[in-house]
């Protein structure tokens, strides 16, 4: 669809870019999703972690990452019980309230809650709402030909929402455009990595994030304009610890903790919203295309807690981030009420002790509005580590 | 024999009978934990016991530790100490009582609990699936996940035949040839389809049996208490599943029920409310649990616990012995997937055994540790509201008793029966207008 969803940046300073962007990442009304639906567009919203877009895409249809949002619970709290984190009720939310709609709905099994989120959206509302049943085998010899069956039942799916086939030809294409921005957000990840004086951790995170609330063309063309502005920006180094961050996988933490975190430490890798990065290379867009993606998602693919594989234990993998990245500490986040997450942290922080490197313990919730005690917290970290 | 002495000799016993083999089972674990040997940590939502019995291979199913701890009033003293090693009060109290026996060296009231040298599990629960990391970590053991396809939403099922079917059932099909091959290489010895079909053979005679005696408890009164004695069932279908003792167990259990129906001999006098319990049992207060619900009546007439906890065994799936690994496949995909179901997409399930099961309310008790049974179930609550069908909702835990109030549970149990003698009422005078 040639419609432009994010308009006004272009021209602008980077940091007039910064703000819009972070603007149209607060709002929580989703003026693009509204914007692309009005216009004609279908819109498929899929939970966290991650999601093989290029499938949508392909449909034309915008896929929607649905990653909770910090709103008040007026329609979902009844829907739920006490114990559960917050983004499975306040995505919920979103539907409910009327701030988002959608033509789909699509969640994985990642983790207890959010499998259940088929049948409480499917309750709830008329269009498909379905589990992409991603593989928890994947060291079986037959799990990406699984995976790529999978992938051919949702496109079947899609075409039945969208009335559009999706051929292998808008399939390769739509690979074209999302390798680009895998390559685009690596590159970022680059700059964070190697001079993370030139854009701060929320700034990274807000470019990073955008992309899934946006055409992926769009981001593209963001990026490509934003990243040279970023190289060439005028920042000082400054006198920050390196740390990675771990724990955001899911529920994401508020903007303005990781804004906390960034005044004191340089970020320089972290999991933020991994499923949009979860593939590590480009995807080849030769042969089938269902079958590049999804051996893409089981041989070329990131880590996180709500994936078991024996190739990948997460405290090698977490170890092999902070070598990578250069990194001396580790802030291991998990969100309140989230097993995979605070299951993990005990194997993190075991591993850390063992190995002699400092971390960084928290909770976050989305909806968490007071950060005075986590800076003055982190503060004193990061003073113990560097005097 | 008299009908009295032939009352004497089958009423009550699958309860006898169950707990002399369960403490027999606890035995033979604590003997295999002495002696060393293989033992493979396995799930009530598919344990594979086809397999692992075929090899012989002792299953432990830590579920059951756990819970065990629980109903013996120690879950604490483990959930303390792993508390203390760094899980959050947030984790499955499973898992962390699991993780305090761990650390105890597998010490456990019921006997000493030997090490797994193999752990099986399926994605039935996602908990599972960090649990088993937890070992393999902790043990450096083998690993084996199933991954098991389940429903994609209420009215997504693929079946036998369909294009997705098939294609999902030579996923498992192959992941059940690579268990095999795993447990060749861990003991050593060949695989014997013969054997299999042995053990299948008494897997269909316990499936057969447990659907049935789940429907023989349509009769009224009903002939077993689904939250009490469904569990006491529920141990022996898993840790007996696939045996020659289980099929034996459960073709006698029927026997009994049959025999109770026959006779009208019920489990509370007078049965005055008939419910369904949805969610897993409070094991901190197990009996006084039920009794709360006894006292005024209620009787427990099924349970989704006797679902999704036998591994979805309530359809009844029988293996076709001539083709027993493909069987084998299609039974655990159709039957996790029914145990998935039973957790997920319960709503139309529950709203027909309203009827099937003459149903006076629902029970849901959701709890802070299995966020897999419990998050849909406010949701699903609200469905069975637009029904007009009565139903509570409490919320405690299965194995924590910081969040676990009989005061409050009393109150809200109470007020709930309030509710239906109301309804009773309120119905008398209707019909009598």
């Amino acid at each position: 669809m040639a419609i432009k969803l994010f308009q006004g940046w272009q021209g602008k300073s980077l940091e007039q870019i910064l703000t819009l962007c972070r603007d149209l990442l607060e709002d929580t009304n989703f003026p693009t999703v509204h914007q692309w639906r009005e216009a004609g567009g279908k819109v498929v919203g899929h939970f966290q972690v991650y999601f093989p877009e290029e499938i949508v895409h392909a449909a034309g249809a915008l896929p929607f990452k649905l990653r909770g949002a910090p709103v008040d619970l007026r329609h979902a709290d009844s829907h739920f019980g006490s114990y559960l984190c917050s983004i499975v009720k306040t995505t919920l939310e979103l539907a409910l309230g009327g701030r988002v709609k959608l033509d789909m709905f699509v969640t994985h099994p990642i983790c207890d809650a959010a499998r259940n989120l088929a049948g409480v959206w499917g309750r709830n509302f008329r269009f498909p709402c379905q589990i992409l049943y991603l593989p928890q085998n994947p060291n079986s010899r037959h799990s990406v030909s699984y995976l790529r069956d999978e992938y051919d039942r949702l496109r079947r799916t899609v075409e039945e929402v969208t009335g559009r086939p999706v051929t292998d030809e808008s399939l390769q294409s739509s690979l074209g455009v999302f390798n680009e921005n895998r390559a685009l957000l690596r590159q970022l990840y680059a700059i964070k990595r190697e001079r993370p004086w030139l854009i701060a951790t929320d700034e990274a995170y807000v470019l990073v994030a955008l992309g899934g609330l946006l055409p992926r063309e769009e981001h593209n063309e963001l990026l490509r304009a934003v990243l040279p502005l970023v190289e060439t920006r005028p920042s000082k180094r400054q006198d920050k610890i390196r740390v990675i961050f771990e724990g955001g996988f899911c529920e994401q933490p508020p903007l303005d903790l990781i804004r906390v975190i960034s005044q004191s430490c340089y970020v320089v890798d972290d999991d933020l919203l991994i499923g949009l990065r979860w593939i590590l290379d480009d995807v080849p867009r030769e042969g089938d295309p269902l079958r590049n993606l999804a051996h893409a998602y089981v041989e070329k693919s990131s880590y996180s807690p709500v994936q078991h594989d024996v190739r990948k234990p997460k405290e090698k993998m977490l170890l092999e981030r902070l070598r990578s990245s250069g990194a001396t500490a580790a802030i291991i986040g998990a969100a309140k009420m989230c097993e995979p997450g605070l299951e993990e942290q005990v194997t993190y922080a075991r591993t850390l002790d063992r190995e002699g490197i400092p971390y960084f313990v928290t909770e976050f919730e989305e909806g968490m509005t007071s950060f005075d005690n986590l800076e003055i917290q982190l503060e004193t970290f990061v003073e113990s580590i560097l005097f | 024999m008299t009908e009295k002495q032939l009352d004497d000799a089958i009423v009550g016993r699958a309860g006898r009978d169950g707990a002399a083999l369960m403490r027999g089972w606890f035995d033979q674990l604590s003997e295999t934990g002495r002696q060393g040997g293989h033992a493979a940590y396995v799930f009530v939502m598919g344990s594979m016991a086809e397999i692992l019995r075929t090899f012989d291979i002792p299953m432990i199913f830590p579920e059951i530790n756990s819970l065990q701890t629980a109903v013996r009033k120690v879950a604490h003293e483990y959930i303390n100490e792993a508390e203390d090693y760094g899980y959050s009060t947030d984790i499955c109290g499973y898992v962390k009582a699991d993780v305090g026996l761990q650390l105890r060296g597998g010490a456990h009231p019921a006997g000493p609990i030997p090490k797994p040298t193999l752990t099986v599990l399926t994605n039935a629960c996602n908990t599972y699936l960090k649990w088993a990391e937890i070992w393999e970590r902790m043990y450096h053991i083998p690993v084996f996940t199933l991954d098991i396809p389940g429903s994609r939403s209420a009215h997504i099922q693929s079946r036998p035949g369909d294009l997705d079917f098939e294609r999902e059932h030579r996923y498992v099909l192959v992941q059940i040839q690579e268990l095999i091959e795993l447990c060749e290489k861990l003991t050593g010895t060949a695989f014997d389809i013969d054997r299999l079909r042995v053990v299948l053979k008494h897997c269909n005679e316990m499936n057969r049996c447990w659907k049935r005696a789940i429907e023989l408890n349509q009769a009224r009164p009903a002939v077993f208490n689904a939250l009490t004695d469904g569990t006491v069932y529920l141990g022996l279908a898993n840790a007996f599943r696939g045996s020659e003792e289980g099929a034996q167990y459960f073709r006698q259990l029927v026997e009994e029920l049959e025999y109770k129906v026959e006779h009208g001999i019920g489990t509370v006098i007078p049965e005055k409310y008939r419910l369904i319990f949805v969610g897993v049992p409070c094991y901190p207060l197990f009996r006084r649990f039920n009794e709360m619900f006894s006292e005024p009546g209620g009787a427990f007439v099924n349970s989704t616990y006797l679902w999704f906890a036998s591994g979805g065994a309530n359809l009844g799936f029988e293996f076709d012995l001539n083709r027993p690994l493909e069987s084998l496949a299609e039974g655990v995909l159709i039957s996790a997937r029914e145990a998935m179901d039973a957790m997920f997409f319960q709503d139309q399930a529950l709203i027909k055994m309203v009827e099937r099961f003459h149903v006076d309310g629902i029970v849901f008790h959701p709890v802070k540790s299995c966020r897999t049974v419990s998050t849909g179930l406010a949701d699903t609550r609200r469905v069975l509201m637009t029904k007009d069908i009565p139903s509570l909702f409490i919320e405690s835990d299965m194995m924590d008793r910081r969040v676990v109030s009989e005061a409050q549970l009393k109150n809200r149990i109470d007020a709930f029966f309030e509710g239906l003698v109301t309804r009773k009422l309120q119905a008398a005078i209707q019909a009598g207008r």
